[in-house]
């Protein structure tokens, strides 16, 4: 039987809805844990999407994003939570351990950043960029172990999960309702912005920057926006992830996340709306069940990944739709 | 007389030993369509390329407009009125006809930054880009995918998407190159039309279209101009129908 797309994307979200709130009857919060890990994924590779899927920019460097969402967030708690100062040269701030606020910053940040790393490498494109990206991303992850005062190589704890006005994110199911509504709002408008004229621009520059030139758009600042836009969604994505964990690490900025995350939107069908949900929840649920019976379980990943590559570009999501998708 | 809208002047570009075009220097003038003939690799798409800034020349400029745009990049160029079309069809195979249409109307429209609104609801856009498929027989075609056209189809949407622009000058390179009797018939009707709202300078093979339409025919061989003119003069120079029309004289 072959099946619409929005009837696909209609079912996954509200699988992923449903599953927490059937595990909060069962009282089975580890349940809701690992859902709750899926929609951040999910959140971190609809940004790298937005680069990816919809801009053909395969950035080996997203981790860089996330990580720095994840340190943002970790930082600025920190901060708050030992009552010391953050010194930043033009100003100072006592940290905050509102999520909104971090949120915010996270964003900021990831986006600055990114803004830094796209004027250095979209110049180039295939595997110049690749390279490009990843060395970014390495530099992040060598950094964050070097920076002794946020924890090294060890990482840092946060011992209290921060708030959110009129919620207690300290129950599993309230901070899941959160990380699904975000996940939702950056759906829609990453919905909204792939039928805008900028994504049609952004699609057009992935196909031939050519013809995008010819029509008098500048392909590069198209794609810069993209790639600014993407990392400040990825950014977010971390933010949250640290905040799920109450702990971040350098490995939140390895290359083997930035990895993960191409391989979870690859599984769910690349520059689709749902595929890095989709593909988010398949790598929850090996990773869980898989890895509960072998430390090898990314092996059969790699099974899963091969199959969808060889009887489908357009993902799981082109497998059931029969639609092999445009996209690369 | 009136001033050329589109100059080039004493362009040359070398590609390793190879001489893609030498001094070449060419004018446009307002409602005036000019043919460029020469044989396989006379530079003729070097030519076109230089013009729209693809690709530097060594030595020499191009004015637009009476105003030097050597250095602007293809996409400033593009906005300040180079309407191109490419010798190989240079589209957005995974869109329908009608994105690439539309893709062509964002620089103009200033819609290429709004991120809200579907592109395909906007009315302005959409009448622009529907107007221009309209105009070269693609309004049927709208909604198919742009790799499932014809090899025809994709020609015409390639001058679909340079009438878009309403561009101070069309640069054509090839726009008939394998489109069937018919198809060429029409877009040397279309053509002949269009040069009242701006010029055109045309890269050609199909010499019937040429002579059907040119006002003045420049003739290239190996990166050299070797003869501009009337399409009469070019038909009876002796220079021509040796190196190019393949006479003996
Ligand atoms: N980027 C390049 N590098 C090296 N040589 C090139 C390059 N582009 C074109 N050439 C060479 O320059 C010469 C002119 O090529 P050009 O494409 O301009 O010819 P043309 O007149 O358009 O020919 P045709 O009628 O076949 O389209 C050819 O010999 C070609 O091989
Ligand atoms: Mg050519």
């Amino acid at each position: 039987m072959r099946v619409t797309e929005r009837y696909i994307n209609g079912v996954v979200l509200t699988g992923l809805l449903v599953l927490p709130i059937w595990a909060l009857a069962m009282d089975e919060p580890f349940t809701i844990t690992l859902a709750t890990r899926a929609v951040v994924l999910a959140l971190a590779a609809v940004g790298l999407n937005l680069a990816l899927g919809l801009g053909g920019m395969v950035s080996l460097g997203h981790a860089a994003f996330f990580g720095l969402g994840g340190y943002t967030m970790g930082i600025l708690a920190y901060h708050a939570q030992t009552y010391s100062t953050l010194n930043l040269g033009l100003f100072s701030t006592d940290g905050t351990t509102s999520m909104p606020l971090i949120w915010l910053s996270a964003m900021v940040i990831s986006a600055l950043v990114a803004f830094f790393i796209g004027m250095l490498s979209l110049r180039t494109t295939g595997v110049y960029f690749i390279m490009i990206t990843l060395a970014f991303g390495q530099m992040f992850f060598y950094f964050a172990i070097s920076w002794a005062q946020y924890g090294g190589e060890d990482g840092l704890s946060i011992y209290v999960r921060n708030g959110f006005p009129g919620l207690n994110t300290l129950v599993p199911i309230q901070f899941f309702g959160i990380c699904f509504t975000l996940l939702c709002i950056v759906l829609f408008l990453f919905a909204r912005l792939q039928a805008s004229p900028f994504g049609l621009a952004l699609n057009a520059t992935r196909q031939t920057r050519s013809r995008v030139q010819a029509v008098g758009l500048n392909p590069t600042r198209i794609r810069l926006l993209a790639f600014v836009l993407s990392g400040a969604i990825t950014g977010l994505a971390g933010a949250l992830f640290a905040d799920l964990n109450r702990f971040v690490s350098p490995t939140m900025f390895s290359w083997q996340l930035s990895g993960e995350l191409i391989v979870l939107i690859v599984i769910g069908g690349v520059g689709r709306l749902m595929g890095p949900v989709i593909g988010a929840c398949v790598f929850v649920a090996l990773e869980h069940f898989l890895g509960a019976l072998t430390d090898y379980w990314h092996v059969y990943l790699g099974v899963v990944l091969l199959c969808i590559v060889l009887f489908g570009r357009g993902g799981l999501i082109g497998l059931l739709t029969g639609k092999e998708g445009a996209h690369v | 007389m009136s001033k050329p809208i589109l100059a080039t002047d004493a362009l040359s570009k070398q590609f390793g030993a190879l001489t893609a075009t030498h001094d070449v220097s060419i004018d446009l003038n307002p409602g005036e369509i000019h043919a460029i003939i020469g044989p396989n690799g006379a530079g003729k798409s070097t030519l076109i390329k230089q013009i729209c800034g693809e690709i530097h020349p060594d030595s020499g400029r191009v004015l637009l407009d009476d105003r030097d745009v050597s250095a602007l990049p293809p996409h400033v160029r593009a906005r300040a009125g180079l309407g191109r079309t490419f010798q190989i069809s240079d589209l957005c195979m995974e869109d329908t006809v009608l994105e690439n249409a539309i893709l062509g109307c964002l620089a103009i429209e200033g819609a290429s930054w709004r991120f809200w609104g579907a592109a395909q609801k906007s009315k302005t856009l959409r009448s622009r880009a529907e107007g221009a498929l309209d105009r070269v027989g693609l309004a049927n075609f709208r909604d198919t995918q742009c790799s499932s056209l014809s090899h025809g189809q994709r020609r015409q949407l390639e001058v679909a998407v340079a009438l878009t622009l309403s561009p101070r000058a069309f640069v054509m390179d090839e726009p008939m190159a394998g489109l069937g009797a018919e198809g060429s018939r029409n877009l040397t009707a279309l053509l002949d039309g269009l040069r009242v709202e701006a010029p055109i300078l045309l890269v050609e093979h199909d010499m019937d279209a040429v002579f059907a339409l040119a006002d003045r025919i420049s003739v290239m061989v190996y990166g050299a101009v070797i003869a501009t003119g009337s399409a009469d003069d070019i038909r009876q120079s002796a220079d021509v129908r040796e190196a190019y029309l393949g006479e003996e004289v």
